[in-house]
């Protein structure tokens, strides 16, 4: 694997997950992410793994919700219209705590919109499309090599945690293709699906949490005998009535979370140390905004650029500190504007938030990020 | 044959079914079929879906899974593939299995993974209180059809037959003697069978279509029911409002899990 080769986001992003131990992968075809589907379909039996075309996303998000409860590691991967169709069993994985990831590489929307277009309009569906209340991790790669390592933490954090993971690709990223070196089956960090750490003799209960908060349901088969529920359950699994469990168990879905969120919050620096403006972005449109950073610094003015990798939990900290030192941010996204309202409610203030959004089918130019960075500049040098 | 009892979680019983409801009779069924195949406790997975007959997972003493209303097959799927040596028993409602399921328990017969489907009929929604399913026969009440259902009801076992399930049968809650051996030969069956059992509501159906209380509704069954020998003697006149019971249907088609082993084998795979 380590010699340099071409490769494409979304071949990078099956890669990364069959490194990080994917060994079974359920789908439904849908532009821009089918490629995904595809390797999956050549490669798993390749590695004693299973693929299963389903006849839709439902389906999809269901067969691997029970392959990971039957003992694998799983993905499936899909793009806007399909990722609505997941929300409710997401949420169930969520609740019934089940690792699984899942890759949307998204299109312009809403409903079918422009299917081979780019776009990064299912933001705030990562985070909220589901029902209910429980936290959500959703990582984005810049690069195909990005790609692969993304898709790698994923499967472990959802195996950590035990809770769904999404992957959000832009098709910009999703489609390009990149010379990569990827590295070593070795050099990777896997996390391995934990196990009870109990017999049942012992008083084992599949979903009592660890010190990490987080519990430890045995794979159906190794004879703990289980119930696995989508209802608000106790330790036991079964169902509860009670107001005070329920509280507890939602509590409990966010905690585990909300203590590692500084962890698992990954993001980039460039050009911070002085700068007066900053471009705060993400995916596919952090490329172009590099370049007109680059551009911009090279015309000497003050411009840094951070870029997130984590969207969900959100970097409120890292916005925080941004905001502190900066007298505006921009905020170039390929939709209406969505992250922008998290940044501007973490930045509070501190420093001017400006959203430069785009969603006419094309992406970005280095040109209308920097006439948006001149702008800024002249502005705070008021 | 093993004592079925052994089979239930008996500090998850009483269960929470209306006085009447045929749905402990359909369960019991499944745990004697269990018992009479002498089936590894530790390798049956009982996958269920929701509403009424659903909640019967929680009362069996498996590995068991709740899952979402109608997603009881493809999760089912997922567990057996992940696992093949795993038997998997689907317990299911009709509004689950043949509407907002209906998409998955065709496309589930099709592929012939090794799963049991046992389909508790009652005719109705149950859990919700009464509203029409695609199993509710035309003109019959709802609460969502209070003049009378327009709508013509499905044929479970002729829709999973013509879908390529490989085991077929059909039993009801007053011939309980003979269910359980039903859903023993659909477990042994290796691919997707469909076990129907009707089984009586009188709270949610019963009393909306004053079918009487659930001896009257069971004493329906045991004169509308016929084994199919039986019934294909009879003329079309006959067979009005009567149906067949016993195997419909067996075939033979590959199993989809010893069939993906091949594909394993064509890719040259097979290491974990
Ligand atoms: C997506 C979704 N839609 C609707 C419901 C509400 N619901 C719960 S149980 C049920 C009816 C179940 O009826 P049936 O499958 O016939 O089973 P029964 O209760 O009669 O045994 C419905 C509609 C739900 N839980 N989820
Ligand atoms: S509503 Fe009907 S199916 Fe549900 S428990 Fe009561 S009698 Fe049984």
């Amino acid at each position: 694997m380590t010699q340099a080769k071409l490769m494409q986001g979304n071949e990078a992003c099956a890669q990364g997950a069959l490194a990080a131990g994917v060994r079974f992968f359920g789908g439904y075809p849908i532009t821009p992410s089918t490629e995904i589907a595809e390797q999956m379909a050549r490669e798993l039996p390749k590695v004693g793994g299973t693929f299963i075309q389903m006849e839709d996303e439902i389906a999809s998000m269901a067969v691997i919700l029970g392959a990971s409860l039957g003992g694998k590691k799983v993905l499936t991967a899909t793009s806007g219209p399909g990722f609505s169709l997941k929300q409710e069993l997401i949420g169930y994985a969520a609740i019934a705590e089940i690792p699984a990831v899942i890759a949307n590489v998204q299109r312009v929307g809403p409903s079918t919109g422009q299917p081979t277009s780019p776009a990064q309009g299912d933001v705030m569906q990562a985070r909220w499309g589901t029902h209910g209340d429980h936290p959500m991790i959703a990582l984005s790669p810049w690069t195909v090599r990005e790609a692969f390592d993304v898709a790698v933490k994923a499967v472990n954090y959802s195996e950590r945690f035990r809770t769904p993971v999404i992957i959000l690709l832009d098709e910009v990223v999703g489609h390009m293709r990149e010379k990569v070196v990827l590295p070593e089956q070795n050099e990777i960090e896997i996390y391995p699906r934990r196990k009870p750490t109990k017999s049942r003799a012992e008083g084992y209960q599949p979903f009592t949490p660890e010190d990490d908060l987080v519990p430890n349901p045995a794979d159906f088969g190794t004879g703990y005998r289980i119930h696995v529920s989508g209802l608000v359950h106790d330790d036991t699994g079964f169902p509860t009535g009670s107001p005070k469990v329920t509280e507890e168990c939602i509590k409990r879905l966010h905690e585990k979370i909300d203590r590692v969120k500084d962890e698992i919050t990954h993001y980039d620096e460039f050009f911070m140390d002085d700068a007066e403006v900053a471009v705060v972005t993400y995916g596919g449109t952090a490329r172009t905004a590099y370049a007109a950073v680059e551009a911009a610094r090279a015309k000497g003015q003050k411009v840094g650029m951070v870029r997130l990798m984590t969207i969900w939990p959100f970097a409120d900290k890292v916005i925080q500190k941004v905001a502190a030192k900066t007298k505006a941010i921009l905020v170039p996204e390929m939709n209406y504007g969505q992250l922008v309202r998290e940044i501007e409610r973490a930045a509070a203030g501190q420093a001017k938030v400006v959203s430069l959004p785009k969603y006419n089918t094309e992406i970005f130019t280095p040109a209308e990020i920097g006439g948006a960075i001149d702008q800024l500049v002249s502005e705070v040098a008021k | 044959m093993k004592d079925y009892e052994q089979y239930f979680r008996s500090n998850r019983l009483p269960h929470i079914w209306c006085p009447g409801c045929g749905n402990g009779i359909i369960m019991k069924s499944i745990a004697k079929a269990i018992a009479k195949l002498d089936m590894d406790q530790d390798k049956t997975v009982i996958v269920s879906g929701i509403g009424c007959s659903s909640r019967a997972s929680g009362y069996m003493d498996f590995d068991t899974l709740h899952t979402a209303h109608g997603r009881a097959i493809p999760f089912a799927t997922g567990v057996k593939l992940a696992n093949p040596e795993l038997k998997v028993i689907v317990i299911t409602g009709d509004g689950d299995c043949t509407a907002i399921g209906g998409n998955h328990f065709i496309h589930g017969a099709r592929r012939n993974v090794d799963l049991t489907v046992v389909l508790f009929n009652n005719n109705i929604y149950g859990m919700t209180g009464g509203q029409a399913s695609p199993l509710t026969p035309t003109t019959k009440k709802a609460t969502t059809a209070p003049y009378g259902t327009v709508d013509r009801p499905f044929d479970p076992c002729q829709l999973a037959q013509a879908a390529g399930a490989t085991f077929v049968a059909r039993g009801t809650a007053f011939h309980a003697a003979q269910l359980p051996d039903l859903i023993a030969k659909g477990i042994q069956n290796n691919g997707f069978s469909l076990i129907e059992a009707i089984t009586p509501c009188p709270i949610s159906y019963g009393r909306q279509n004053k079918l009487g209380d659930s001896s009257a509704m069971l004493k329906w069954m045991g004169e509308h029911g016929v084994p199919k020998v039986a019934y294909e003697k009879l003329s079309a006149e006959e067979r009005t409002e009567k149906f067949p019971l016993g195997v419909l249907y067996e075939s033979q088609f590959g199993e989809y899990s010893a069939e993906y082993a091949h594909v394993i084998e064509r890719a040259e795979g097979g290491q974990k």
